[in-house]
């Protein structure tokens, strides 16, 4: 699976994307949050607060309970605030 | 059509486009969004706006979609800037041209509106004082799924 990070979750987990092998407990997207909160400092701040975080996959915009699957592209941003 | 640049456009080159011989165009409705100067009070410096290359193609693609589908339009161009803007910068136009001035000007009101929840651009702002932050969304609920 391909993960990315836009704007402040970038920097604080100080990474724009990293490719992962997700445990077979990861179905959707609220337990790919709580692995990933495991993998450094950086990512469990990113992740302390999810009123402020949205995700795609496959770049459609999806809710925190979306499904996902090894092969999907993930991605994790703050609200949009383009235009 | 959608256009994703770095690069500044001319807002008269880009309307010109829309208008032609042989189409059945009564009206062109257009906005242009500018960088305003100051942020909750303070004096902005720059701002520089990052996306999702990719996702952002595919959700502008998607709100031209939608609103081709409620309004007979001839043409649709969203055209959004990315990197670092100073203040009075074109960010972004939309445009919508129709046979009757109604669909345009609805079509374009959608656009931008359609464009601020659904494309995944993010503004990082830099204030006189050296300080920099991410902007925050206006509350609102989590960007529709279509």
């Amino acid at each position: 699976m391909k993960i990315l990070y836009f704007a402040w979750l970038r920097e604080k987990t100080g990474l724009g994307s990293e490719d992962a092998t997700l445990p077979k407990n990861v179905k959707d997207v609220n337990a790919l949050i709580h692995w990933l909160k495991g993998r450094s400092e950086g990512h469990a701040e990113a992740f302390s607060d999810l009123t402020h975080i949205r995700a795609a996959v496959n770049q459609e915009h999806v809710g925190l309970d979306h499904p996902v699957a090894d092969g999907d592209e993930v991605a994790f941003f703050p609200p949009v605030t383009g235009g | 059509m959608i256009r994703v640049q770095s690069e500044d456009f001319d807002v008269g080159a880009e309307l010109a486009r829309l208008d032609g011989a042989g189409k059945n165009v009564g009206g062109i409705c257009s906005f242009v969004g500018l960088v305003r100067e100051t942020t909750g009070g303070e004096k902005l410096t720059a701002m520089t706006l990052e996306h999702y290359p990719g996702m952002t193609e595919k959700q502008l693609a998607e709100v031209e979609a939608e609103a081709r589908s409620r309004w007979p339009l001839d043409e649709v161009l969203i055209l959004h800037r990315f990197g670092r803007l100073v203040p009075g910068e074109r960010i972004v136009l939309v445009a919508a041209s129709s046979a009757h001035r109604d669909a345009a000007f609805n079509a374009c009101r959608f656009l931008i509106d359609g464009l601020k929840i659904k494309a995944p651009f993010w503004k990082n702002e830099e204030t006189t004082d050296g300080d920099s932050q991410w902007l925050e969304a206006i509350p609102a609920p989590p960007a529709p799924t279509r």
